[in-house]
Parts: structure tokens; C-alpha cells; sequence
């Protein structure tokens, strides 16, 4: 159990982590969000007693890490993975934190195991890969067999194979009944990984909350429906019918109608009642990511501007379109579906603007679920969060997981 | 306790990485070789000195030249035992298992300074016997009056660089930035000061120069130096504290 209290670090006049206080309970993985610079890092290094607060404390089983008896056989950590002299071998590195820590030296051979580095032991690990040095760095975390565990973006660098491995691992950690924190920046790798979320922006708590319920209070649920792109006659007629009825009608770019409000049946039966022929009646629904970009979105620190490419730009060859502008942080507004409750709020989404990139964070190996193919949630207003299934604890069940998060449609 | 866990870790560190190794022989190496050269030049060159220098001719002291060399392989061992740790970052996984950072350092710095202590003493004698051997029939010999002390206390002086070079390193975490301070202070600082007859009395009080008098058996002709053999290494042992105490009160304080 980690319980911070008030917790806050200033570095001259930047403030670090603003009074923050929370819990880490054992028995479940929780996740650490927050973008690059929010102060991730520095409340980890103020939890292993690395930094001092410059107010507040936080604890590690009532006790504050520096006073925490034999805290190495009790608080395992990996806070950067490319902490590791170059010329020692993988073994060396890990033999002389044992040492360091009083455990015994086939231990270290032990976690190499676990970690899957035995191969290359005795290699430098200056010709590691980042994965590879992730791993040892996770081999380091686990020499103590501690009852608490912390992991500073454990994932990154990882193959997916990798991934899908550190995922289980902290799952099967928690599942001993450890406390298991782990920081990342990447929501939909949380949503899989983690029971409970805490979420900082700018150093401050913006979330602190289970899974369950960050999807159920995030996931906006819209329709997408779609008139025949050659009557626009109809696509009016629809959305004055549907806001009649009670729902939230946005235009996309591509002039398909994004409803809010109302159950997929209901708004088949208006069509039918107004006459109005469908190409599209499909459910969405928003992915946590975007949730996430939305609870984060005023605290990012770091936040490009669109590359003007100033006189680099080569003329277009003639009948060449311009290229579409980037999805990402330089153009506000982007990702910011309305919140659930109220939909229908302008914010205009940009059609053009391409699918949200499933691939890297999602799931490895699991079969991309098509959205269109699932059947509408019959008497279920869309508007009622459809809180899916939590990921399940159960290891190998990633596909379902999957479904979850996988950001279906960014739009 | 924890202080032999931290001890047989660091010897597992310090064992473990390549630049011991280098430093260290390059130490060796350099004093030694440099020595013997200075030794066998000398020595062709003694029936041509004037009576006065072959009054102060210290063959003992000769055949120890080539530590003004052989000294900045030490200081470049010193710095990296312990900048590594920063500029690795391993300093944060060492400091979250050990949270006592008194017992962590002199953990470290016990370790260092015996490997340099035995290396240093080797060192010492190896370069005295051979740049003896150079210097043919104006050698000293172990027996004669203070030489045992001088071949000693040249082992004592190289370990205090490498402890004072540690010291710094404790103090300003980046190896470079250490380097940059520890190679001109001992280059180029103390022998600028050593020239000018204002500067000299202030230049005698500076770490290398008071050590390295404990290697002198033999005292120039006209020597007002305030202190002794002892004395000088007594003076280089204060500034070797004071560094330590630096870099330890830096690094209890101190956000690892």
C-alpha cells in the first residue's frame, strides 16, 4: 500500500507535482497516467525516497521509504531502463543490485530466467535493444520478490509480444496480492493492464478511479448514420426529424450525421417515418483514449504547432491534393467528442482527419473487432454509458480486452 | 551489515567495467615506464651536472617522475568510480536499494581506495626497484635512510589522488565536468603557481605539491619548505577530507 499525502515538488518556481494525494492499494494494478512532463517520474522517484517533497509525504507501508526495514526485499522498482552501465554484462549489473540488497546471487539467475535475458547474461548491455533493456530493468524490479512493485513506462520499446508479457506479468503480480503501480502515458494500454487509474496533469490529480468507472463516465456512445450523399434534401429532413425526437444531431465532414441520444432502433424507425433512405446506421463509440485527451488536454505541457514548412514546400504537381492535416495536439478541438451528458455540443470533428492509429497499442495479436459487426444494443439508449465488460483478470483473454479500448473509430 | 553488502556489491561493480582495468594499468604503465626513461637520462646526464645539483641528486625521487603522468590515470579512475553512477543513472537503483547514502558512499569509496591503495603501493615499488635499476651506480637502495618511507608514501600519494578525485566527482556528479576541474588543477594549476616566487608559497599548500614531498629523500640545496615528509601528506590528507565531507553532505541533501 502506497499513500500519498499532499504531496508536492518544486524545482525553483516550476512546481513538479502539486499536492497530490492518493492510494495504491495491493491486490490490483494501477495505472499512473498522465502526459510526458506531468510528473509521473518525479512522484515515483519521491516514493522510493529519491527526491524529497518539498511538501506533503508519501508512504510505502506506513513508513517513509528511507525508513522502510531491508526496503530493497520490499519495494521493487524500474524507473528508466537505460540506468545501466554499458560495459557490465546483464548478470554483473543484476548480481552487484543484489549484493547491494543482500540477496542471494542465484536469485539473479533466477529473474534472468523470468525476464527471458538467460541468453545473453553475459553480454554488455550496452548492445541491448530498448526492449531488451526494459526487460532487465523489469528483472531488476522482480530480484526482491517485493511485496510492492513500481514500473516508470515499463512498455515502452517492447515488441508486442513484449507487451502482451508485462501485461500478464503485473496482472499475475496483482493477483499475489502485491501492490502494483505502473506510470504511462498510453491510455489504451492502461485500460488493459490496469484495475484502478490515477490520472495527473501539470503535477495535479486529474482522476482517481477504477477502470470501470473511467469507461462507464468516458465513453461517449454515438450513431453514425449516413444519407445518400446525392439528396441532400434527405439528410436535412433527417436531422430535423431526430432533433425533434429528442436527439443530438453533429454533421461530420463527409456529411454523414453524428446522433447523440437516441437508440439505434429509434432512429432507424424516424428514417422510416420521414421517408429517408440510410447508407449507414452504425454504433460507436468514443475510445478512452480520447477520453483521456479530453481529461488531459489543458494540462499538456509539450504541444506541437502545424509545421509551416516555411519556403521548404515544393509545388504540388498539378491535380494533387493538399495533404490532409495530422490529427494530433497542434489542432485543439480535434479529439474532443462531447462528454456523454452533452452530446450534441459543437465541436466539430474534422472528417478527413484519419482513423485513430489501433495498431501499435492495441492488443497483439487479437483480432481487430469490427465495430460495424456488432448488433445494435437493442432498448439500450446509446446515451446510457454501455459499460463494457472490465478487462478480464484472466491473462490469455486479450481479444475481449481488446475490444474495449481498441479505439474503434476516433470519431 | 549493509555496509558488506555494499562493499561486495561495489567490488562487483568495480570489477565489472572495463575503464578499472584501463585506468588502472595505464597508471601503472605510465609511471613506471615514464620513471625508468627519466631514471636512464639522469644518469647519463650526472657527470655533466654541476656540484650543486649533485648534492640535491635524489635518485628515489627520480625514479618516482613519471607519477606526474601516471597520476591523471588515477585521478581519471577516481572520477569514473563514481561518476559512472550518475551518468548512468544506476545511482537511483543503488540509492533506492541502499536509502542510506552515508553507508552507500563509503561503501563505494572503501572499496575504490583499497583496489587503488594495493595497485598504488605495487606501482610504487615496481617504478622505485626498476628506475633504480636505470640509473646504475647512482642508485639508492631500500636500506638507505628514509627510502622506505618515500617508496611507500609515493603508493599513499598516488591512493589520495584517486580518493581526492572521487571526492570531486561525489561533489559535481558529471565525469566530464570532473575531469575538466581535476586534470588542469593538477596539470597545469599547481606547476603555474610553483613558478612565480609570489604564487609558490600558496602553490606548495595545494594537494599534489605537499603529497608528493613525502617521496623526497633527498632535499634541494636551499629547501624552505614549511613541512615535512609527514607533514606535506598531512596536508594532503585535509584536503582529501574535505572533499569526502563535500561530496557526502552534497549527496545526503541532494535529489539523487
Amino acid at each position: 500500500m502506497i499513500e500519498a499525502v499532499g504531496l508536492t515538488k518544486r524545482y525553483g518556481d516550476k512546481t513538479a507535482v502539486y499536492n497530490l494525494s492518493f492510494q495504491v492499494r495491493p491486490g490490483a494494478v494501477t495505472g499512473f497516467l498522465g502526459p510526458n512532463g506531468s510528473g509521473k517520474s518525479t512522484t515515483m522517484r519521491m516514493i522510493l525516497g529519491l527526491d524529497n517533497p518539498t511538501a506533503g509525504h508519501v508512504t510505502i507501508g506506513g513508513y517513509p521509504y528511507r525508513k522502510l526495514p531491508n526496503a530493497p526485499r520490499q519495494v521493487g522498482a524500474l524507473l528508466d531502463a537505460k540506468a545501466v552501465h554499458g560495459g557490465r554484462s546483464a548478470r554483473n549489473h543484476l548480481l552487484s543490485l543484489a549484493q547491494l540488497s543482500g540477496i542471494p546471487a542465484r536469485r539473479v539467475d533466477e529473474v534472468l530466467g523470468v525476464v527471458g535475458l538467460h541468453d545473453v547474461a553475459g553480454r554488455r548491455s550496452k548492445g541491448f535493444s530498448l526492449g531488451m533493456g526494459q526487460r532487465l530493468g523489469i528483472a531488476a524490479a522482480l530480484l526482491g520478490d517485493p511485496q510492492v512493485l513500481l514500473f516508470d513506462e515499463p512498455v515502452n520499446g517492447l515488441d508486442p509480444e513484449g507487451i502482451l508479457w508485462v501485461r500478464n506479468l503485473m496482472k499475475a503480480l496483482a493477483a499475489e496480492g502485491r501492490t502494483v503501480f505502473v506510470s504511462s502515458h498510453l491510455m489504451s494500454e492502461m485500460a488493459l493492464t490496469a484495475d484502478h487509474l490515477i490520472v495527473i496533469g501539470r503535477g495535479q490529480l486529474l482522476a482517481d478511479m477504477s477502470v470501470k468507472d473511467f469507461i462507464s463516465a468516458n465513453s461517449a456512445d454515438f450513431a453514425r448514420v449516413r444519407t445518400p450523399d446525392t439528396e441532400p434534401q434527405q439528410r436535412e429532413k433527417l436531422s430535423a426529424a431526430i432533433t425533434e425526437a429528442g436527439g443530438h444531431v453533429l454533421p461530420e465532414q463527409d456529411g454523414a450525421l453524428r446522433v447523440t441520444g437516441l437508440p439505434l432502433p429509434r432512429i432507424s424507425d424516424i428514417a422510416h417515418d420521414a421517408d429517408v433512405r440510410l447508407w449507414e446506421l452504425s454504433p460507436h463509440q468514443a475510445s478512452l483514449e480520447e477520453a483521456y485527451m479530453r481529461m488531459t488536454q489543458g494540462a499538456v505541457d509539450y504541444r506541437s504547432t502545424a509545421d509551416q514548412k516555411a519556403g521548404l514546400q515544393q509545388p504540388l504537381p498539378p491535380g494533387a491534393q493538399p495533404p490532409m492535416p495530422v490529427p494530433g495536439q497542434g489542432q485543439p478541438g480535434w479529439y474532443a467528442p462531447p462528454p456523454p451528458q452533452q452530446g450534441g455540443q459543437p465541436s466539430a470533428v474534422p472528417q478527413g482527419a484519419p482513423q485513430a492509429p489501433a495498431g501499435p497499442y492495441a492488443a497483439p495479436g487479437a483480432p481487430a473487432a469490427n465495430p460495424y459487426a456488432q448488433p445494435a444494443p437493442q432498448g439500450q439508449a446509446p446515451q446510457a454509458p454501455q459499460a463494457p465488460a472490465a478487462p478480464p483478470a484472466a491473462p490469455p483473454t486479450v481479444p475481449t480486452a481488446s475490444d474495449v479500448t481498441k479505439p474503434e473509430d476516433a470519431r | 551489515m549493509a555496509a558488506a553488502q555494499v562493499v561486495r556489491s561495489e567490488w562487483t561493480k568495480i570489477r565489472s567495467v572495463a575503464s578499472t582495468v584501463w585506468t588502472l594499468s595505464l597508471a601503472v604503465v605510465v609511471t613506471i615506464a615514464l620513471g625508468m626513461l627519466i631514471s636512464a637520462l639522469s644518469r647519463s646526464e650526472f657527470d655533466g651536472m654541476s656540484a650543486r645539483d649533485r648534492l640535491s641528486f635524489d635518485p628515489t625521487f627520480i625514479s618516482f617522475a613519471g607519477m606526474s603522468l601516471g597520476q591523471l590515470a588515477m585521478v581519471v579512475f577516481g572520477v569514473l568510480v563514481v561518476s559512472n553512477e550518475y551518468s548512468t543513472g544506476m545511482i537511483r537503483a543503488s540509492l533506492a536499494a541502499v536509502p542510506q547514502r552515508g553507508t552507500f558512499l563509503f561503501g563505494k569509496l572503501a572499496v575504490a581506495t583499497a583496489l587503488a591503495l594495493v595497485v598504488s603501493l605495487a606501482t610504487s615499488f615496481a617504478a622505485f626497484f626498476l628506475g633504480q635499476a636505470m640509473l646504475g651506480e647512482h642508485r639508492a637502495s631500500l636500506g638507505d635512510d628514509g627510502v622506505l618511507r618515500a617508496v611507500i608514501g609515493g603508493g599513499l600519494y598516488m591512493t589520495l589522488i584517486a580518493v581526492f578525485s572521487m571526492g570531486v566527482a561525489t561533489m559535481l556528479r558529471s565525469p566530464m565536468l570532473s575531469l575538466g576541474v581535476l586534470v588542469p588543477f593538477f596539470f597545469l594549476i599547481s606547476s603555474i603557481l610553483g613558478y612565480v616566487e609570489a604564487t609558490k608559497e600558496v602553490g606548495r599548500f595545494l594537494p599534489d605539491q605537499a603529497g608528493s614531498r613525502i617521496m623526497q629523500v633527498v632535499p634541494p640545496v636551499g629547501d624552505d619548505t614549511p613541512y615535512g615528509p609527514w607533514g606535506g601528506l598531512g596536508i594532503m590528507v585535509l584536503w582529501v577530507i574535505a572533499a569526502l565531507l563535500g561530496g557526502y553532505v552534497l549527496l545526503k541533501r541532494r535529489d539523487a
